[in-house]
């Protein structure tokens, strides 16, 4: 296994890369170390639950058993698209202006 | 003067909504530069609404239970035009284009919104440190952080500038800053407050709620803020509860139990204080006992694997596409990673890097899973509980104020602070902060009272009752 091994030994800088890849994040190499270490000292903390036997105990998502909210499907007043454009680092023609996706030309 | 005393002199005409208005901008222009509990001051805002409440007033209107009252609210809710930034450099510049629920709410009743107070960034964090934009200092002793993550909500009760203040509490984010600046501060049952416009952070635990310097301020507020809202899928279809009117009922009979696992790791002089507490409920006619919540000593772990996975999943909105800040790339993908490299602090990274590992692909089952099977635990502890009890108590922090910096190069001792209040968030349950004598230190303490889910009323009246019993 390549990469540095944290502190804890959970967690290493590949390790963490990868995380920083689902999440979007470019981090440092700098980063990448400390927050080996970091994550790592969570989950050794994390063991306690671990080593827990929770067989047969259902998960709790949410602290209200709430079922499905439904609603009338109206047209109601909504936020004023201009409004909300202008809040937008870049828009054109009523939309979202982002930079090129897959590779387009620019 | 306290917000009701000051709402039945404005509308009794002995005041003005306006003349409260500069009290409050004033004391805030006299010591905000040290202690930095706002991030933004709604001056212009601030006034223009108290002479509106005050041409009512002279129209012979009511214009409603807060009226002319200052008011401080966190900079993670809503304001319409006016920057709401989570104190983070990812939304800095943005003015919203709504009002959260509960500032409307808040307008509705009369009360006068002065400006938008500093926290951790995105509510991370338990001294306000974490801020992008520096941190905020203890009125009472300024070498020391005011917790967090409403630091700034708590600061600016706690230095005398406006009675009233709004935060929002995760994992204890009002209560234990409130508990180290000396004020009542309040969680709510999860649902009784909208979060419609509350920046969200992890949505399975975040609640609205009141800081005030009194009891009977802390519950007007309360009642002024909750209630059921169409906007929020996950608000409670029930009136707010009537907490004001049963303030002094005592606590004559009621079985209050102090949680055993919450006495552990406490400092000596916190932990006295609290029995100090449970020795003046039992003065008042309470039945005090030693209670158990076992699976309660999990709470930390399942709050640190839970909370960042929920907002691993909430952050992801902040790409720099639709506000915020963007650093551009040479594509959308590279945007991206900048865009949030530059935009969140370090402990937002940390979170946000928890949390995805823990929702990952061969990890999910063995942390989130597990860590909601230990919150269905909790709540099965803590029905247990309240079935021999009808409050619980413990300490609200494990210490008192601490010095800037004590813990800010290990996250673990961090989390720490929020051991004891952390439960009542997995459970949903409410809970009240109240001061309650000083440490060793000469820093107050506070201590917590924990109840079923919508017993406000009843945690309020055991409230009321150490309020009166303070040294």
């Amino acid at each position: 296994m390549p990469g540095k091994s944290s502190a804890a030994g959970r967690l290493s800088s590949d390790d963490v890369a990868h995380v920083a890849r689902l999440a979007r994040l470019d981090l440092t190499d700098a980063e990448l170390d400390l927050f080996a270490e970091q994550l790592g000292a969570v989950l050794d903390h994390a063991a306690d639950i671990e080593a827990l036997d929770t067989e047969g105990v259902p998960p709790t998502a949410h602290p209200l058993h709430l079922e499905n909210r439904l609603r009338d499907d109206v047209v109601r007043p909504s936020l004023d698209r201009d409004e909300v454009l202008a809040q937008a680092p870049a828009a054109e023609d009523g939309r979202f202006r982002v930079p090129p996706i897959l590779g387009e030309a620019p | 003067m306290t917000a009701v005393e000051l709402a039945s002199a404005v509308k009794a005409g002995t005041t003005t909504a306006r003349k409260a208005t500069e009290d409050a901008l004033a004391a805030i222009g006299a010591r905000d530069g040290e202690i930095h509990a706002f991030n933004h001051v709604m001056g212009d805002e601030a006034r223009t609404a108290a002479d509106a409440i005050d041409r009512r007033i002279a129209m012979g209107e009511d214009p409603g239970p807060l009226a002319g009252v200052p008011i401080a609210l966190k900079d993670n809710m809503c304001t319409r035009g006016v920057p709401t930034t989570c104190s983070s450099k990812i939304l800095e510049g943005w003015r919203p284009p709504y009002d959260a629920t509960v500032v409307e709410r808040l307008h509705a009743a009369g009360a006068i919104v002065i400006g938008k107070t500093n926290l951790d960034e995105f509510a991370m964090g338990s001294s306000t440190e974490n801020s992008a934009f520096g941190p905020t200092r203890n009125p009472l002793d300024t070498s020391r952080v005011p917790g967090g993550s409403s630091g700034g909500s708590a600061a600016a009760v706690a230095a005398g500038y406006v009675p009233l203040a709004i935060g929002s509490d995760t994992g204890g984010s009002i209560r234990q800053p409130a508990a180290l600046c000396g004020v009542v501060g309040v969680k709510p049952t999860y649902g009784l407050v909208s979060r419609y416009g509350l920046i969200a952070f992890a949505s399975s635990l975040d609640q609205i709620g009141p800081f005030a310097h009194t009891v009977a301020d802390a519950a007007l507020l309360l009642e002024v803020i909750a209630g059921h809202d169409p906007m929020d899928s996950t608000s409670l279809e029930r009136p707010a509860p009537e907490i004001s009117s049963r303030l002094t009922t005592g606590v004559e009979g009621l079985r209050v139990g102090i949680v055993q696992e919450l006495t552990q790791g406490i400092d000596d002089d916190v932990l006295a204080r609290m029995h100090e507490a449970a020795d003046a409920l039992t003065a008042a006619g309470a039945k005090v006992g030693d209670a158990s919540v076992p699976a309660a000593i999990y709470g930390l772990t399942a709050y640190y694997l839970i909370a960042p996975a929920e907002a691993s999943s909430n952050l992801a909105r902040y790409d720099g596409v639709r506000y915020g800040l963007r650093t551009d790339g040479v594509d959308i993908t590279q945007m991206y990673g900048t865009t949030r490299a530059n935009g969140f602090g370090a402990e937002v990274k940390r979170r946000i890097m928890l949390g995805t590992y823990a929702l990952s692909a061969g990890y999910y089952d063995a942390y989130y899973g597990q860590a909601q099977r230990v919150r269905t635990l909790i709540i099965r502890d803590f029905e247990a509980a309240y079935a021999d009890y009808d409050l619980l108590l413990s300490p609200t922090a494990p210490t008192t104020a601490f010095e800037f910096g004590a813990k800010t190069a290990n996250p673990l001792a961090m989390y720490m602070s929020d051991v004891c209040t952390i439960p009542s968030n997995l459970a949903g349950h409410p809970a009240v902060t109240v001061p309650f004598g000083t440490g060793d230190d000469g820093l107050p303490v506070g201590v917590q009272i924990m109840g079923p889910n919508l017993s406000e009323p009843t945690v309020f009246r055991a409230a009321a009752t150490l309020e009166a019993a303070a040294p």
